[in-house]
């Protein structure tokens, strides 16, 4: 059944190079030696705007200040605004709600509590309330909002809603939560309605566990020569998307609920937003959600999870625009946070370094709701051998509710969490065997074909190339002794990999209008979020339409008007939306030949476009531009015409994906569609007295595919990277005894700033092609990012011998490890 | 509340507008004078996005009280977009320096105000003027490198 091996994949209808039904040769512009690095490769097989690093499609709209964020839209002055009462508490039982204070407040509309929604809503189970019921689980949890005419009063009078708890005891790490007879943190936890793919434990703190089995780990420990053991913890992060969440619902007085969001996923709010609003009459056609730009996503504007407040309380002041903008620190706080995981990692090798078991325990902190943080926890389960050839595989993914606030994605969903500790362990192993631990990886690294942890078979992966590319650019193997006797310079090499983590049933579909001068209209509902998708999709039409990309819009989802897609997470959209758009301009390309052969009775089989205008093999020198049918029609001898507007149609599923699979064991199902794999290195200095780290060189090589836009790839690295070692040296989250976030701010929780990034970052292209994925490309956005941690922790240990275990790897723990070796 | 009148110059034309005592100058400008590319992203001068230009020097516009910008001279994106943007904007669309582009706003007027003041900048001098800018997706350095194409005068 598996269908992503090459080759199988090269049997399915979109083949890698889409030259139609007719055969048609794309031609090779003249141009395309100019084209920047990355590119040389496609030209090569006459591709025209695919693997060029073509400008941003909204490139001028962002620099001019045009584009528009949520709170940039205008809403006249009869908007109102919503400000929330909070939880104190991390755990604690509401005992009343009393809002009359607040509703005397001169400018106060609405006082809303949990009595005014029962509901439960989440994306993979539905275990979250629009505002807490009868307990609250995590200290910011929404309780109760007030809605004013303006904001300074809304939050003026939520101070004055007065809510009586019992506070019940917080359990805040999973370990705890985990202990026979700890407290139940979601008694009804048996009665939530979930995914057939997860499995929560009913009258425990276990929301899902996800066990992968394959061959014998048992056997496989006792055939090894070398068994390592160790426990790496990993804290909890945040995105720190420079644009905080905001909603405004408009239920208008037609019936019709619109919301404005700041979000990744337009159409799972829409579906979640009609679920959740149902018992108040409105339906999937009643609910539109318009996504502008967002100011930076990262996982953590997927999903519904404020944005549900923007839809419920408009659906409670009818004809109202109503607003609800975060502040930084309910950014920090309740949203979703990147989940902390405590891994327990026992790896056996043989001598000759063949690794002959793997068990990987990850524990969880899931938090208060795990609607869609479960997934994380999921995903990490299927996939925590990471990217090696693993026979005697025993994975444990438990997700632990805890008094914390709700886990969920975040860049890299569950892979940069796990592959710190695999990845140090790994080197470790190594060096128990003695074995140079890049030699030890090129032995163990996944090839295509090999069997997957759940029993699929690995798609075409160019890891071995990366990490060539990665260990030459980093001259691995060759000491560099350090100018400044205080400083150690030390180095390493890790790998990494990840698929997309979706239903089986995530499609992708778009449409495409041409105008009547043969410009063209995109409309998919693939979410821009800085990553480059319009460009992206812009360059996938451009190439089998000829027109060029400067012609083509594509803009952010409107429900009403785009056509759907699940969500923009997992690094799929290039993929996903990718394959949707390409199939859309082949259907348009299609009509145009249908067209051309019935109005002109040209040979079909001859005709090809090129700069905008349809050619004939068979008449050089002919050419019909675009422009003058694609609206208009095609005249014919009669005088009368043929045609009318040129629209394009696209859906794409992956329709050999499924998870269902044995409960005990994770094998029988495909619930991956692929895996992109790569190589990543560093080179750094770290001070032997402070533990400063100073990173020298970055390198990442990345396999995807092909690149659509060579450019935004490597932007894709230098920013991820960044992203990454900053959770890496020095961010994380920290809370007190109670449960409360102690640095929820910028100047206590520090992200880096461009005094902070690495001397020098060279981003690698490898490209072997995936043989569904739209030109061959598959998915990168998040994958730069998952190898950042573990080679930091590497690296540091080849430079002066200390092993931290404990994300983050700060300065002090390094100084501290140095003085008590010392 | 105290409520007063101020005046100033925004984009080189005169405003006046009606503030209260505590609203800051962000407030103002995003609610009462059109200005939607000062952003709201922490409201307490950490990470740069309300950045705009007050007789000339970069101010985060959400620490500075509405009433303090009476009779100064303020700029912003809208007003350095006109005609096709300055060099420094065309240098970042080039390098299609910004992803998300929601940091953009504050790190053009930073990086305007440098090359203002100092038009050959080092590279360092680059960093420490956009130091105040918090991005979270270029990693920076095609930001840092559209600025110095403007500074060499690269188009
Ligand atoms: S909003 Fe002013 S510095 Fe962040
Ligand atoms: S481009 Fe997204 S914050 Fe800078």
């Amino acid at each position: 059944m598996p269908r992503t091996t090459a080759k199988n994949g090269k049997k399915t209808a979109q083949p890698a190079l889409p030259v139609g039904r007719h055969g048609l040769k794309l031609s090779l512009p003249p141009d395309a030696d100019s084209a920047p690095k990355g590119a040389k490769a496609a030209s090569r097989e006459g591709l025209r705007s695919v693997g060029k690093s073509s400008q941003r499609v909204d490139g001028w709209e962002k620099v001019s200040g045009v584009a528009q964020f949520v709170d940039d839209i205008e809403f006249g002055p009869g908007l109102l605004y919503a400000a929330l009462v909070e939880s104190p508490h991390a755990h604690a039982r509401i005992l009343r709600v009393d809002t009359k204070a607040a509703e005397a407040v001169a400018g106060v509309v609405r006082v809303l509590t949990g009595k005014d929604f029962p509901f439960k809503f989440g994306l993979y189970m539905k275990d979250r309330y629009v505002f807490a019921q009868d307990r609250v689980r995590f200290v910011g949890e929404q309780v109760a909002a007030v809605v004013a005419w303006d904001a300074k009063t809304a939050l003026r009078a939520a101070r004055l809603v007065k809510v009586d708890y019992e506070e019940l005891p917080p359990i805040l790490d999973p370990m705890t939560a985990l202990e026979d007879g700890a407290d139940l943190i979601h008694p009804e936890l048996g009665d939530y309605p979930h995914v057939p793919w997860f499995f929560p434990k009913a009258k425990t703190n276990v929301a899902h566990w996800r066990k992968t089995r394959k061959g014998d780990a048992a056997k496989g420990f006792k055939d090894a020569d070398v068994v390592l053991e160790d426990t790496y913890t990993v804290p909890r992060y945040a995105h720190c998307a420079i644009e905080v969440h905001g909603a405004v619902g408009l239920y208008d007085n037609s019936g019709r609920l619109t919301v404005w969001t700041a979000s990744q996923s337009p159409f799972t709010q829409r579906n979640l937003f009609a679920e959740a609003l149902s018992p108040l009459g409105l339906t999937h056609k009643d609910v539109r959600v318009v996504t502008p730009y967002i100011g930076g996503g990262f996982g953590g504007k997927a999903g519904v999870s404020m944005e549900i407040l923007g839809a419920a309380i408009a659906a409670k002041v009818q004809g109202h625009p109503v607003k609800v903008l975060w502040s930084r620190a309910q950014e920090f706080v309740n949203t979703y946070q990147r989940q902390g995981v405590v891994a327990k990692i026992k790896l056996g090798a043989k001598k000759d370094g063949t690794i002959t078991a793997l068990e990987h325990k990850l524990y969880w902190d899931a938090g208060a709701y795990v609607e869609y943080g479960a997934n994380v926890v999921n995903a990490a389960g299927l996939s925590a051998s990471g990217p090696y050839r693993v026979d005697n595989l025993h994975i444990d993914s438990v997700c632990v509710y805890t008094n914390l606030p709700p886990g969920g994605p975040y860049r890299g969903f569950g892979y940069s969490e796990f592959m710190f500790g695999l990845e140090s362990h790994v080197t470790r192993m190594a060096q128990k065997l003695k074995m140079d631990p890049v030699e030890f990886r090129r032995k163990n690294a996944i090839k295509e074909g090999d069997i997957l942890p759940y029993g699929a078979a690995m798609n075409p992966t160019g890891i071995q190339e990366a990490i060539d590319k990665v260990a030459a650019e980093i001259e691995w193997g060759r000491a560099v002794p350090s100018k400044d006797a205080r400083k150690a310079v030390g180095k390493s090499l890790v790998l990494f990999w990840k698929s997309p983590a979706m239903p089986p049933n995530a499609s992708s579909s778009a449409f495409l209008k041409f105008n009547e001068d043969a410009s063209l209209n995109i409309l998919v509902s693939g979410m821009e979020l800085g990553q480059g998708l319009l460009t992206a999709m812009a360059q996938v039409a451009s190439e089998i339409l000829s027109v060029p990309v400067s012609k083509i819009r594509v803009e952010t989802p409107d429900t009403d008007r785009n056509p759907y897609e699940w969500q923009t997470v997992g690094s799929h959209v290039t993929w996903g939306c990718g394959n949707a758009v390409l199939k859309a301009a082949v259907d348009a390309r299609e009509q145009i030949f249908d067209l051309v052969e019935r109005s002109l009775h040209l040979d079909r089989a001859s005709l090809y476009l090129e700069d905008s205008a349809v050619k004939s093999r068979n008449k050089p020198g002919w050419s019909l531009p675009l422009k003058s049918f694609v609206i208009a029609g095609i005249q014919v001898e009669d005088h009368t015409y043929k045609g009318g507007p040129i629209m394009g149609r696209g859906v794409f599923m992956p329709e050999f994906s499924s998870a269902i699979s044995d409960p005990e064991t994770g094998q029988g199902g495909h619930p991956n569609v692929h895996y992109t794999t790569g190589a990543a290195g560093v080179v750094v200095s770290v001070d032997r007295e402070t533990g400063k780290v100073r990173i020298l060189k970055a390198t990442l090589a990345v396999d995807v595919g092909r690149a659509i836009n060579p450019g935004l790839v490597d932007q894709q690295v230098i920013g991820g990277l960044l992203q990454g070692f900053a959770t890496a040296l020095y961010e994380d989250m920290r809370f007190d005894a109670k449960g409360r976030i102690m640095n929820a701010n910028f100047s206590d929780y520090k992200i880096p700033t461009a005094l902070d990034i690495p001397d020098k970052t060279v981003p690698i292209i490898v490209e072997v092609p995936q043989p569904d994925g739209p030109f061959g490309a598959r998915g990168v956005g998040e994958h730069t990012m998952i190898p950042a941690a573990p080679l930091i922790a590497n690296a540091v240990e080849d430079a002066v011998g200390a092993r931290i275990k404990s994300m983050p790897v700060t300065a002090e723990k390094i100084a501290l490890a140095l003085r008590k070796g010392a | 509340m105290r409520k007063a009148s101020i005046t100033l110059k925004l984009n080189g034309v005169s405003r006046r507008v009606e503030v209260a005592a505590n609203d800051t100058l962000l407030e103002v400008l995003r609610e009462k004078l059109g200005v939607k590319t000062a952003k709201i992203g922490c409201d307490r001068g950490d990470c740069g996005t309300c950045t705009v230009l007050m007789d000339g020097r970069t101010v985060r516009a959400c620490l500075v009280l509405a009433m303090e910008a009476e009779g100064t001279r303020i700029e912003t994106v809208e007003g350095l977009s006109k005609n096709g943007g300055t060099p420094l904007q065309k240098a970042f669309v080039k390098r299609n320096s910004f992803q998300c582009g929601f940091c953009a706003p504050g790190v053009t007027l930073s990086a305007t105000e440098l090359l203002r003041r100092n038009p050959r900048p080092s590279r360092h001098e680059i960093q420490e003027a956009i130091g105040g800018n918090l991005c979270r997706c270029t990693g920076y350095l095609p930001i840092i490198e559209a600025i110095e194409d403007a500074a060499g005068g690269k188009d």
